[in-house]
């Protein structure tokens, strides 16, 4: 499962800086099985490291945890065939890989009710278990590394190569531009506020461009039908 | 305080499993939206920590320049392969390379 390649290391470099900011051996371990979300895992490592208040860490790990709100949204209609109980068990599992292979899987390939969740718990549960295991083995190991190796910067390679997966068409790569720059200008406010400003000016911009693009694009079939929209001289006059 | 951390990220997955419960109303508005999510954040997380904003003594950029290169090198993997464990693996060789030098 070429899938893997992507979890273990993640797994490995949460738990290896976990230890490294000083957050105990065993409680790494468990905010691997609690959180189950790399990114946002190594974003509240990093705050915790510089001695953010509780509610500060909690707020950025939800805005980057926020994906998965779209990835249960388009997954829903699928799980909606699963038991309430089963419902909640997926949701858990609900990570960006098992996402990714489930939903590909699930609009490809007709499946009953029972085949799909059977196929999407094999994914999760392949997951969980390498990522709970590879967290282990950075807890334990990662404290051993010299630190000229500088395995701290894996985590930004991990965000760049994540970055890239996710960049699709021009606006997700404005919603990036945006969101970097600002992160970078904002940079010198305590507690990672410059990430949440960058994240969320840069979502904000990206929304702007879209809607404008999709009420140009309605303005300009609907004025075809010599019919002048409320939109467009709301657009003209802006 | 780590307790508090363990609990409040306890609460964070339950937000997620209960949101999921109500999702048939996420209105459509909001879902396009989500999609600026992730490219937002990971930009957001991965360029500061290799480009900061410093006003000490004069108002200017620090950044490691072997970090910057190797971190671009790494960049270009990601852009033309997609693959994640490469491009981490490009990008630390990419660093050593450069620390040795």
């Amino acid at each position: 499962m070429p899938l893997l390649l992507g979890v273990i290391p993640f797994g490995f470099i949460t738990g290896a800086t976990a230890v490294d900011a000083g957050i105990p051996p065993l409680q790494a371990i468990l905010m691997s099985s609690l959180v189950f979300a790399g990114a946002a895992q190594l974003a509240a490592i990093e705050l915790y490291d510089q001695a953010a208040p509780v509610g500060i860490i909690v707020l950025t790990a939800v805005i980057v945890n926020l994906r998965h709100l779209m990835y249960s949204a388009s997954i829903a209609p699928y799980f909606n065939r699963f038991s309430s109980g089963w419902r909640w068990v997926c949701a858990y599992g609900l990570t960006d890989q098992t996402y990714a292979v489930s939903l590909t899987e699930f609009q490809s390939n007709s499946h009953s009710p029972q085949s799909s969740r059977v196929f999407y718990l094999g994914a999760a549960v392949t997951i969980w278990v390498a990522y709970q295991l590879s967290t282990t083995a950075g807890v334990v190991i990662g404290a051993r590394i010299p630190s000229e190796l500088s395995l701290s910067f894996a985590v930004p390679l991990t965000f760049i190569a994540l970055l890239f997966t996710v960049i699709e068409d021009r606006t997700t790569t404005i919603a990036a531009l945006v969101a970097g720059s600002i992160g970078v200008l904002s940079g010198w406010l305590p507690y990672e506020l410059g990430l949440l400003s960058g994240a969320l000016v840069g979502v904000a911009v990206a929304t702007f461009i879209q809607q404008s693009r999709t009420v140009a694009d309605s303005s300009q079939e609907i004025s075809a039908c010599s019919e002048a929209p409320d939109t467009q001289t709301e657009r003209d006059n802006s | 305080m780590l307790i508090a951390i363990g609990v409040a990220t306890y609460a964070l997955r339950m937000s997620f499993v209960f949101l999921f419960e109500w999702l048939d109303t996420v209105p459509t508005q909001i879902e396009k939206s989500l999609r600026f999510v992730p490219p937002a954040v990971l930009a957001a997380l991965a360029v500061p920590a290799l480009v900061t904003l410093s006003t000490d003594p004069v108002a200017g950029f620090v950044f490691d320049s072997d970090r910057v290169v190797a971190a671009t090198v790494a960049a270009i993997v990601a852009w033309q392969t997609e693959r994640v464990f490469l491009t981490i693996v490009v990008g630390m060789v990419a660093l050593w390379g450069l620390q040795v030098v």
